[in-house]
């Protein structure tokens, strides 16, 4: 249950996805997300599909791996769908009572669904091909020059990093607490809503418990360490850009005009 | 309540680049009254074959059979066969939930559905087998009592559901070597009291050595060697292959018997082995 979300789940490989600066790789993601809100037609689309099927084919992720991360997010799509199918006025194409779906709507509503699902599907290109630990260190960085006006970036970073961290620990124990529940008779997955969410207390209490448990062990295990944040930290791994982060900041450049272009031009 | 395992498999995360086989064709039985160890090293697959037991863990193929219930079909009752086969988990301590150890522990009989007075009775007896005060202990909260009390509370939350065979997962682990010694007294006590089918699972050979009386031995999720201790112990060079060993005073022994003195040398307690000495001091001219 718990497992098939992939947002946040990294796939480890070699390929030049996977190799290039976390800070390009954000953004460039963030540059396909400003790409896609200016688009207002449908043939902007197949330059999008073209780029993202690309990066996907060159990451080496399986398909079938990106798409079931859009699973959890279906409901979304799904009603999305429906509100600008049935809201859009229009000429009407099909009428149930006070509710009618036109053509405008159709044709809005396809358009949003492919947007939101170009949406996930690209963000989560970036969390699959990027380890936790390098995207955190890309946000440092890139966040490094709003410390002047009184942006902690580096804790930021640091409590990122430890959040990001501790999420599969979490899912852990609460893999085991559930299971040692239900080896007690716990049942969490039949009854009304009610009784489903007082089944959740045996579940929930310890887990709590040992979230403070272990961010107390953190913090002292950190502290013992002598740990400072922000200046004068040095690290193991410098980042460095090279001709690859250039070239694909280019290719998401050039997307962004064309679809510029097709916003106004054309 | 006999246990047999045919042909089990489990593969984590099927078809994704995470995938690793935890349990490969592993083929058991175990008898009813038995107390079984389940030795060996982290990620050999014993806490996977565990969970399967009580079905919290599917098989990818292969059946379990818990006396004449097949678990692995599909429209098993699983509250059933958990209440037959009672898990303790590793750090049990850390399931604990509620207010005070008594309503902890009446968790899982009412969740049995059993009466007041049964689920009362059940509190009593499964506190006093663990060495609990039923009047000082009841009313506390579980999370002012020391670590090696509340194991024990935990451990009172599983046998409180009566269970016909009980599976115990590193029940020491993380105790001092009083609160060990007392806990698997208790255990001991346990089993010759009801004489209940009894899995202790554990990497101590030194813990699991004099308590139990056969030995299963698992490596890369296979049974790699089963049998009684004192057999298994014979076998040194293939459990050190696989990263485990024997107890301390058996490798004293081994060692004198190499040295060319005539004594045992599959002994398992210190007591045996000073049984044993004093014989061969006694017997020869030596002392």
């Amino acid at each position: 249950m718990l497992k098939n979300i992939t947002i946040g789940q990294y796939f480890p490989g070699k390929t030049i996805i996977h190799k290039l600066d976390p800070r390009i790789k954000i953004l460039i993601t963030l540059l396909f997300i400003f790409s896609l809100f200016f688009i207002d037609s449908f043939t902007p689309y197949l330059f999008v599909v073209a780029f993202i099927l690309t990066s996907v084919g060159l990451s080496k992720v399986p398909l079938k791996f990106i798409l079931k991360g859009l699973k959890p997010l279906l409901i979304i799509i799904m009603i999305t769908f429906l509100i600008n199918a049935i809201l859009t006025p229009g000429e009407v194409l099909y009428r149930l009572g006070p509710v009618k779906i036109t053509i405008e709507g159709l044709r809005q509503a396809t358009f949003m669904a492919l947007r939101l699902i170009f949406l996930i599907v690209g963000t989560s290109l970036l969390t699959l091909t990027t380890s936790p630990i390098s995207l955190t260190d890309g946000i440092e960085k890139l966040l490094n020059p709003f410390k002047r006006i009184g942006l902690p970036a580096h804790e930021l970073a640091m409590m990122m990093t430890i959040a990001l961290r501790f999420i599969p620990t979490l899912l852990e124990e609460t893999d085991k607490i559930m299971k040692a529940q239900m080896a007690r008779g716990a049942d969490f997955e039949s009854g009304n809503i009610m009784n489903r969410a007082k089944s959740l207390v045996p579940l929930l209490v310890p887990l709590f418990i040992s979230a403070f448990r272990r961010a107390d062990e953190l913090a002292m295990a950190m502290e013992a360490r002598c740990y400072r944040g922000g200046d004068n930290r040095t690290r193991m791994k410098e980042l460095s850009l090279e001709i690859r982060d250039y070239l694909a900041l280019g290719i998401s450049f050039v997307l962004l005009g064309i679809i510029i272009l097709f916003r106004y031009f054309i | 309540m006999k246990i047999k395992i045919e042909g089990l498999n489990h593969i984590y995360n099927p078809g994704n680049p995470f995938e690793i086989k935890a349990l490969d064709d592993v083929n058991l039985e175990i008898d009813k009254g038995e107390f079984v160890g389940l030795i060996g090293h982290t990620g050999s697959g014993k806490s996977t074959l565990i969970q399967h037991l009580n079905g919290l863990l599917k098989a990818t193929s292969g059946k379990i059979f818990i006396g004449d219930t097949e678990i692995t079909k599909k429209d098993v009752k699983l509250k059933s066969v958990r209440q037959k086969v009672g898990l303790v988990f590793q750090y049990p301590e850390h399931q604990l939930f509620e207010e005070t150890v008594y309503k902890d522990i009446a968790f899982g009989p009412k969740n049995l559905g059993l009466s007041e007075e049964e689920v009362d009775k059940r509190i009593k007896e499964s506190m006093e087998l663990v060495g609990l005060n039923f009047t000082e202990v009841k009313d506390r909260s579980p999370f002012e009592l020391s670590g090696g009390q509340r194991r024990r509370v935990a451990i009172a939350g599983v046998l409180a559901m009566k269970p016909d065979i009980l599976i115990l997962d590193e029940p020491t682990a993380g105790l001092d070597p009083k609160g060990r010694d007392e806990i698997l007294g208790q255990i001991k006590h346990l089993y010759d009291k009801y004489n209940i089918t009894i899995i202790l699972v554990s990497h101590s050979m030194e813990d699991i050595a004099k308590l139990v009386n056969r030995l299963i031995v698992m490596h890369k999720g296979k049974v790699n060697m089963e049998g009684n201790p004192r057999d298994i112990f014979k076998r040194v060079d293939e459990l050190e292959r696989i990263g485990l060993g024997i107890p301390q005073i058996t490798y004293l022994m081994r060692e004198l018997r190499n040295r060319g003195k005539d004594v045992k040398d599959d002994v398992l307690t210190v007591d045996e082995a000073k049984i044993e000495l004093l014989k061969y001091l006694r017997s020869n001219d030596n002392a």
